[in-house]
């Protein structure tokens, strides 16, 4: 029965929610490699879209795409009804404020603590002076990704699921309304994978971020994602739930649900 | 196929021209952009300029040292032995002091920034910088290349008294000759003339070693092979930037200031 319910509300959200981010008939190439041909996505309001995809399919070029590190070769991408490629300088360092980037390896600045590291976004990007505002937004941050007493350990002390939430509450700490993960439990193992995806739930859920997720791993897919959609060879051939892709005909479609439980 | 080879050359070298003049135009416009980064700048200055001064100290030590022992016995053949102050501290100070100077901080300072910078492109954490909305260039590029440009100055003066020092020491294995008396025949013979290209050139050799650690470890390629490559060609190019540069204020300050 709740289940169903909240089958209904992530429909609801579909058909109803504000467009966030919108990508239309988006193309990049890389030399002579075609890699996204022809994209079209739409991600609502406070939802969690997952992009499937077998690596190197450019998923992580999409994203990529929206936060504006790539310029698209052709198509539309539009966050918050602004077009990314069109914006300027001031403009686009402005919309990146909103947005929360994971990398596959967190990219840590590994010159400095952890707590330096939460710090360079709330003193460099919200130009934050008052330390005692700058220590509780650092706190709060690291109990919200459950470690409080990681502040003074250097990037290289941390495990790989250590070093993914830190990544989490360094984005999180400016309190960002687009939640952008690039394979986010790559490298972990299945335990960590779990913690690392319920977190990502448990952050859409409180700070009520839109998310992309970008992953080849069915168990995050399957705690995570409102909306999923499965790429190959630079498009998108299916979409829906994850219940709904769980039914589906598709050769590809279902050799990416065969061996989920 | 040749010609092919050979356009194909001049293409990547106008490109990698033409990147070198966007780079330079985003640092000049970062640095007055505001929101310097002073507490970055300090520490870069700590990292270039003292951690340096050692290697910089000794080498330029043996440097006096040595030259002394070898300008002797031809100074004693032409019995110019009382100019040997004179000699060393004029070479010195125009051109030996700011070219060893400035090829030792090519080795260590050019390779660690282009390697760091290249780790940190490799590890996304520019692209991270970048994403949060911050500003890696005005943090990374311009601290490390306002620290470089004063910073192999600063190791250069100190460079150049040490090995003077280093030859006072050498010409009392030999002969004696005091202390003050030694100090007195090297300042005699220097002019402001030989102090000042001597500075402007460090300046330049300075900013030459920055931008280029920068510049190849900013753009360096995303694999962990082109940590090295970032490094190993930051040195080979400052190090060629550095003689082109000494070529060029050397032929400008003669014009200017040796020629009758």
């Amino acid at each position: 029965m709740e289940k169903e319910k909240d089958h209904i509300e992530k429909d609801d959200l579909r058909r109803g929610g504000e467009n966030v981010i919108e990508i239309t008939d988006l193309q990049k190439s890389f030399g002579e490699k075609k890699v996204l041909t022809d994209i079209n996505l739409v991600v609502k309001k406070s939802e969690n879209l997952v992009v499937l995809g077998r690596s190197g399919e450019g998923k992580s070029v999409t994203i990529q795409c929206i936060v504006g590190l790539l310029v698209p070769d052709g198509g539309s991408v539009k966050v918050f009804g602004k077009e990314v490629p069109e914006l300027n300088d001031r403009e686009l360092k402005e919309l990146r404020t909103k947005i929360g980037f994971l990398f596959q390896g967190a990219a840590l600045y590994d010159s400095m603590t952890v707590k330096e590291n939460l710090e360079f976004p709330l003193t460099r990007v919200l130009k934050l002076k008052d330390q005692t505002d700058i220590d509780k937004r650092i706190k709060e941050a690291l109990e919200g990704v459950g470690l409080p007493d990681a502040g003074d350990k250097m990037p290289s002390d941390l495990s790989g699921g250590m070093r993914k939430r830190i990544g989490l509450a360094r984005t999180l700490v400016v309190n960002p309304e687009i939640m952008l993960y690039d394979e986010p439990t790559t490298g972990l193992d299945p335990i960590t994978s779990r913690e690392i995806s319920e977190l990502i739930l448990q952050v859409q859920k409180k700070y009520k971020t839109t998310s992309i997720i970008i992953t080849h791993d069915m168990e995050c897919a399957k705690i995570t994602a409102d909306h999923i959609v499965i790429m190959e060879d630079g498009v998108y051939i299916a979409e829906g739930s994850f219940e709904e892709l769980q039914k589906s005909d598709n050769e590809l479609v279902k050799s990416f649900f065969s061996d989920t439980l | 196929m040749a010609e092919q080879l050979v356009l194909t050359g001049w293409r990547k070298w106008l490109d990698s021209v033409g990147d070198q003049g966007v780079f330079f135009s985003r640092f000049i416009k970062n640095i007055f952009s505001g929101g310097f980064e002073w507490s970055e700048f300090v520490r870069q200055c700590y990292e270039i300029g003292y951690r340096s001064f050692s290697l910089v100290g000794i080498t330029s030590f043996i440097m006096g040292l040595v030259l002394i022992l070898q300008l002797r016995p031809t100074m004693v053949a032409f019995g110019a032995e009382s100019m040997l102050p004179h000699t060393l501290s004029v070479s010195f100070i125009r051109e030996i002091g700011p070219v060893i100077t400035a090829i030792i901080c090519a080795g260590k300072i050019a390779s660690s920034i282009g390697a760091e910078l290249g780790s940190m492109k490799v590890t996304e954490q520019i692209d991270a910088m970048d994403v949060s909305g911050a500003n890696p260039m005005q943090y990374l590029v311009v601290t490390r290349i306002l620290a470089t440009s004063l910073m192999v100055p600063l190791l250069s003066i100190m460079g150049d008294v040490i090995g003077l020092t280093g030859g006072y020491i050498a010409l009392n294995f030999t002969d004696k000759i005091s202390f003050f008396l030694y100090f007195n025949k090297c300042i005699a013979a220097l002019d402001f003339t030989d102090f000042l290209p001597a500075l402007i050139k460090s300046i330049f050799f300075g900013f030459a070693i920055g931008f280029v650690g920068c510049y190849k470890g900013y753009n360096s390629n995303k694999g962990t092979e082109s940590v090295g490559v970032a490094a190993n060609s930051a040195v080979v190019t400052a190090s060629l930037w550095i003689f082109f540069i000494d070529m060029v204020v050397v032929q400008i300050s003669t014009i200017l200031f040796y020629s009758k």
